[in-house]
């Protein structure tokens, strides 16, 4: 069997049982019950939609990588299991990566497209600002997924790769902007833009952000670093740049993720 | 459905960072016979089976599996049906959808000729085959893993503790269908701190310790040796020998 059919019959089966788990119909309604609650509230005011990012922005990153890591280590003696049939590693790899993304990233489509859908926001303007939340949303899971695994993969004890999963959302969602913040209070005197450009490109979630408030036109909501690299690139650079580094963080969390699997003695 | 030379292993070394876990293993496994591992914790014996799984590279040595080094690639593994310890499967997946799971992935070109169900039958799952595996308990999982490793009627059977978690009249028939197995050409691998089990299944039994053989005969051979009837004394009174 090729590499490419063993991982398509895996994720079948994968489908299969996300098909019928609990976690995704509760994932999907979360969304659909944010998306709704904003929209019904404001409308398609910016002011809305800015808000739905930003919950978006918070939530998204911490399902992937917390619900990622502790669904791997809950399937770990299956992965062992699949280990011992005839099948290749890398397309065993892909199809419990796929398996477990893709059922993730259509039940976040489905949550924040219906509440769109029925409140009639499907105006141009709407479209393509819904468009552009979903496809970096996609991103977001996929490389939080990709990270989740390699931590999964590279720590056998649990306690370990779970705790190390939520130190990441939190330093990358909540604590990245402060610590820029107080590094650039402290050497303010310095001519360090360059320098903050260079770790706004290590922070997948501020990323997402600049790129979506780009598209929003909402540059206030930047945040500190975000401000500093649109002024420097221009929003158009800024986009393209920002898009970029971004795919970087989609293919290196998986690329090494893969590689550890390959290797791993389970 | 015999292999002529099922497994062989030569000069088998593994560590994990300082610790070495095989030393040198040479072993080798054959048709219609039935070998049990045995050892005290630590002694290798999930390494070894590991190894011939492919879950762990080995460091030096080789392992053939039908003759061909593992090394050559996945397919081997079509010959080898694997129960383990502990049989985790999806939570929402059924034992039936497990069932077309191994069908597919194993690939059978002759279809479904050559697959064997009666297990079903033998270990009273009807029943729960339709359930997903959340509400199901330990028992009933590990029957189902055992019914998925025979099911493809493979050469060769690795058990790792095939009857932990098993009520007595499964745990019997399993027994007898392992031995229908070996009747039938199989070459089977298992470990067990059952001792019991061994002795009504094992006709061969290798003792590791530190990572190397260090009694590798029949049951009967060991019993001569060590002086003692049962077989708890006499692997009791083999490792008091290796501290001594």
């Amino acid at each position: 069997m090729n590499i490419a059919t063993s991982t398509l019959r895996i994720v079948r089966f994968q489908f299969q049982d996300a098909l019928s788990s609990r976690w995704l119909l509760v994932h999907t309604l979360i969304y659909l019950l944010i998306a709704e609650g904003l929209l019904m509230s404001t409308g398609f005011t910016d002011k809305a939609l800015v808000s739905l990012i930003n919950v978006v922005l918070l939530l998204l990153p911490l399902v992937a990588l917390l619900f990622g890591v502790i669904h791997q280590y809950n399937n770990r003696d299956y992965t062992i299991w699949m280990l011992t049939q005839p099948l290749q590693r890398p397309g065993l790899f892909a199809g419990l990566y796929l398996g477990l993304t893709v059922p993730m990233l259509l039940s976040f489509c489905v949550g924040i497209t219906l509440p769109f859908l029925w409140h009639g926001g499907l105006a141009d303007v709407q479209v393509s600002r819904l468009l552009t939340l979903l496809g970096l949303g996609a991103a977001l899971t996929l490389s939080g997924v990709g990270v989740s695994s390699a931590l999964a993969i590279r720590f056998p004890d649990r306690v370990r790769g779970i705790g190390l999963a939520l130190v990441l959302w939190l330093v990358y969602a909540l604590l990245f902007d402060g610590l820029i913040l107080m590094g650039v209070s402290a050497l303010g005197n310095w001519p360090i833009e360059k320098a903050l450009i260079g770790a706004m490109l290590l922070n997948p979630i501020d990323l997402s952000r600049l790129i979506l408030l780009q598209t929003f036109d909402a540059a206030a909501m930047l945040g500190y670093t975000g401000a500093v690299f649109s002024r420097f690139f221009g929003s158009g650079w800024g986009v393209v740049i920002a898009s970029g580094a971004l795919v970087f963080w989609v293919a290196a969390p998986l690329w090494v993720a893969n590689r550890l699997f390959q290797k791993q003695d389970f | 459905m015999h292999l002529m030379q099922p497994i062989r292993i030569q000069d088998l070394y593994k560590a994990f960072g300082p610790v070495d876990v095989l030393n040198g293993v040479d072993l080798a496994f054959h048709p219609s016979e039935t070998t049990a591992i045995v050892g005290p914790n630590g002694a290798g014996k999930t390494t070894l089976i590991k190894c011939i799984l492919g879950l762990t590279h080995a460091d030096t040595g080789s392992i053939d599996v039908a003759g061909r080094s593992i090394a050559e690639g996945v397919a081997y593994r079509n010959q080898i049906g694997y129960m383990p310890q502990h049989a985790h499967f999806p939570e929402n997946l059924t034992g039936r959808q497990m069932i077309a799971m191994v069908r597919s992935l194993r690939g059978s070109a002759e279809g479904d000729a050559d697959i064997d169900l009666s297990l079903i039958r033998t270990l009273r799952l009807e029943a729960d085959l339709d359930k997903p595996f959340r509400v199901l308990s330990g028992g009933t999982r590990q029957k189902i893993s055992a019914l998925l490793a025979f099911m493809v009627h493979p050469p060769i059977l690795i058990l790792d503790e095939p009857t932990a978690g098993l009520d007595p009249i499964s745990s019997a028939a399993l027994k007898d269908h392992i031995h229908q197995r070996r009747a039938e050409g199989a070459c089977v691998v298992l470990t067990s701190h059952v001792l019991a089990d061994l002795e009504e299944l094992a006709d061969r039994v290798v003792f590791l310790l530190d990572g190397l053989i260090r009694f590798d005969g029949e049951l009967g051979e060991l019993r001569t040796l060590t002086g003692e009837r049962r077989l708890e004394r006499a692997i009791a009174t083999l490792l008091e020998g290796e501290a001594a």
